[in-house]
């Protein structure tokens, strides 16, 4: 029996700010799970099943945020599952969502990521004192500024781009209501000069921290011709995972990355990716991953990414145009991110992204990853019911 | 049945040559309340407690936002007495750190005169005889309240009788300076094992030696060891001495302080992948101006007295190393 096609038919996020003190954290997940239903025109009864997903436990300090969120969540007398797989999961949460529908285990799943990153420090929660270890020396851009460095050596790209992606995607960001970061004075010279904090990463190269949540809804064949709107399908979904550290580990291209793309591809028909797909969301946290994911991703040969986005392929008006949102560097509830990334992409194919829609968007690729590139999670969306 | 056990239990005893330590993990989380509970604590302090009406008329104690069934959005707040009846319970001979009371008590589940669901608290009685589902209590107060749970200090038994009729008064929630967050200290206690495989590697760097372990399949050495190579997936157990030199293979330079680290910015830090290991250990570079430092560069450690890790690691004078000698080792 062939699998279920899946439907994304309602969306919801909270406007990310740096601290949402108005609401408990509670609060902050219905307001988004609110704003799904409403896209979808169903309520809380309509929901079969609930798929959540967050960030570390000590990033806030709740160890089980599924026990205390169900009434929240409208789950009681439902299965409520979370999901944790570190800044991917997200996107994650959203694929395991999927699949209960596409399994025909539930016909209609409500997935929802979130972080209040303004209720601890994401840092401390990631550098715990263990003992006999040496303490990290570097802070967080410190982890991944030495990976940014391998990449221009390996790809020779000019110093430049990294704040020509800094500022495309704060950019973007603007026409974005629900962005963290509207920064309406940027220039590209203000990125270029802003103070170098782990060099090569410069300070407006690097993403915020913000308190925010991200709701789906999804549903199956039926449900989609119910909806108000036009569905968001999928076509194909992955998650690879790799140790942290390991002999021969490529920080700059790892091969999960790249495995997890094949296989979307693979399951959605897309021989070229450059041609075929018309917007991708990734999990850019410092903008010099833009163009190491682009080759990651299959979108350039390997050492050719930085070209493209030079080029301004990747912009609002480019023929792949790369976080139409404005991306993590504009946003970052770090366990709502990846979600984020899956549905703007999902935004985009049903004609929903408001100013920051892509013309004639069909199909688009939402991306994730997380913990020392240790996990990858990635969708494939499209305006058609797949075949 | 299972097993009671009343007192933490110490941790099984590790092999007397494996290293073990105490780790406390320690954070004072903040939360943002909201109205409903907000109004909660911001009442306790005022020494009123609130409840919330329920989409089904029942009075839910302490008040949710949403409803505990439905999951529909709450906002009528009632007022309940101070009083009220145990409805179960169980002693506690040894109170522990951060428990509401430091001499043995009651755990309670009371429900107060008005509410329709019970709480959770500490009830101070001398002894489990004292207490009993269905006897009466009321609250004690703390004497200086902030606006939390401990605003609460515990419930105490009541001699008087119990109330004919208890209707929760309807409550506005509205008071001057109300309570919107709360610190939330939380700590774990661990003991902390690195294995065997770690302690090898720890006991050698105290004769400033670097041993690193081989993967019997992929003949990779492992720096520092956890006991088995990752990729293949079968432990390793030949020792291998690597370094002392080694070659920077990527690196950044630091110009933010960290916290609680004492080191003067800018500063290099960087990826070493010393010579005979399968990958690189991360490094403060020292013994040459940070904008000098370059891929390639070939270093040594430098220790320091009564420290367990090299302080930094210098320039040898050795020409740099060839970028392909090292690519598969960033
Ligand atoms: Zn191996």
């Amino acid at each position: 029996m062939s699998k279920e096609p899946v439907a994304v038919v309602g969306i919801g996020q909270t406007a990310h700010v740096a601290a949402r003190r108005d609401v408990s954290l509670a609060g902050l997940v219905r307001e988004a799970a609110r704003r799904a239903l409403d896209d979808a025109a169903l309520d809380w009864r309509d929901i079969d099943a609930v798929v959540i997903g967050k960030a570390p436990d000590f990033f806030e300090g709740v160890m089980m945020p599924e026990l205390f969120l169900a009434d929240a969540l409208g789950a009681v007398g439902k299965p409520l599952l979370r999901v944790h797989t570190a800044g991917s999961v997200g996107g994650s949460t959203a694929l395991v969502a999927a699949k209960l529908v596409a399994a025909r285990v539930h016909r209609t799943v409500l997935t929802l990521a979130f972080e209040k990153q303004s209720e601890s420090n994401a840092m401390w929660g990631l550098s715990l004192p263990i003992p006999f270890q040496q303490p990290l020396l570097a802070g967080a851009g410190g982890f991944f500024a030495p990976h940014v460095r391998a990449y221009l050596r390996r790809s020779k790209a000019p110093d430049h781009i990294g704040s020509l992606v800094a500022y495309k995607d704060r950019r973007n960001a603007l026409k974005n209501p629900y962005a963290h970061l509207h920064e309406v004075d940027l220039t590209l010279e203000k990125v270029r000069s802003s103070p170098m904090l782990w060099d090569p990463i410069r300070y407006s190269e690097t993403c915020p921290s913000s308190d925010g949540a991200c709701a789906m809804v999804l549903t199956d064949t039926a449900g989609a011709a119910r909806s108000p709107h036009p569905p968001a399908w999928l076509h194909g979904g992955a998650m690879r995972s790799e140790p942290t550290l390991f002999a021969g580990k490529d920080f700059v291209s790892p091969r999960a990355g790249r495995d997890c793309a094949a296989d979307v591809y693979r399951q959605s028909g897309i021989t070229d990716p450059r041609r075929e797909i018309d917007a991708v969301e990734m999990y850019v946290p410092f903008s010099w991953y833009e163009p190491m994911w682009l080759e990651n991703l299959g979108f350039a040969a390997e050492g050719e990414g930085w070209r493209l986005t030079e080029s301004g392929a990747t912009a609002l008006d480019g023929d792949l145009p790369v976080n139409p949102s404005g991306g993590v560097l504009s946003t970052n509830p770090i366990g709502a991110s990846g979600m984020l990334r899956f549905a703007e992409a999902a935004l985009q194919v049903r004609g929903r992204a408001g100013e920051h829609q892509i013309d004639g968007a069909r199909r688009a690729l939402g991306h994730a990853y997380g913990g020392g590139a240790q996990f990858f999670s990635m969708w494939l969306v499209g305006a058609d019911r797949p075949e | 049945m299972p097993e009671v056990t009343p007192e933490p239990t110490a941790p099984p005893a590790a092999p007397e040559d494996v290293l073990t330590a105490p780790l406390v993990v320690e954070f004072p989380f903040t939360r943002s309340l909201g109205p409903v509970r907000g109004a909660f604590l911001t009442g306790l302090r005022e020494r009123t407690v609130l409840g919330i009406r329920a989409t089904d008329g029942r009075v839910v104690v302490p008040p949710t936002e949403y409803d505990p069934e439905t999951g529909e959005e709450l906002s009528t707040l009632v007022e309940v007495a101070p009083t009220g009846t145990v409805t179960t319970w169980a002693w506690n001979p040894t109170p522990r750190r951060g428990q509401p009371l430091a001499t043995p008590f009651a755990w309670v589940l009371v429900r107060l005169d008005g509410a329709d669901t019970a709480l959770l608290h500490a009830l101070d009685a001398p002894g489990p005889d004292a207490v009993r589902t269905g006897m009466r209590v009321r609250v004690r107060w703390a004497a200086d309240r902030t606006g939390a749970i401990t605003d609460l200090a515990c419930f105490v038994p009541d001699d008087a009788p119990a109330p004919e009729t208890a209707e929760p008064a309807p409550h506005h929630g509205a008071f001057d300076d109300p309570v919107t967050g709360i610190t939330v200290p939380a700590r774990l206690d661990y003991t902390y094992a690195p294995g065997r495989a770690q302690t090898r590697y720890l006991r050698a760097l105290g004769d400033r030696r670097t041993l690193g372990e081989r993967c019997p399949v992929c003949r990779k050495v492992y720096v520092p060891p956890r006991g088995a190579c990752p990729t293949c997936g079968v432990a390793t157990a030949e020792q291998v001495e690597v370094g002392p030199r080694g070659t920077v293979t990527t690196f950044c330079i630091v110009n933010i302080k960290a916290r609680n680290l004492d080191i003067e910015v800018p500063y290099v830090y960087a990826h070493i992948a010393l010579d005979g290991a399968g990958l690189p250990l991360h490094a403060r570079i020292g013994g040459i101006p940070y904008d000098q430092v370059r891929m390639g560069l070939r270093v040594e450690p430098v220790w320091r007295d009564g420290s367990r890790y090299p302080d930094h690691y210098r320039p040898t004078g050795e020409p740099d190393a060839d970028y392909d000698s090292y690519k598969e080792l960033i």
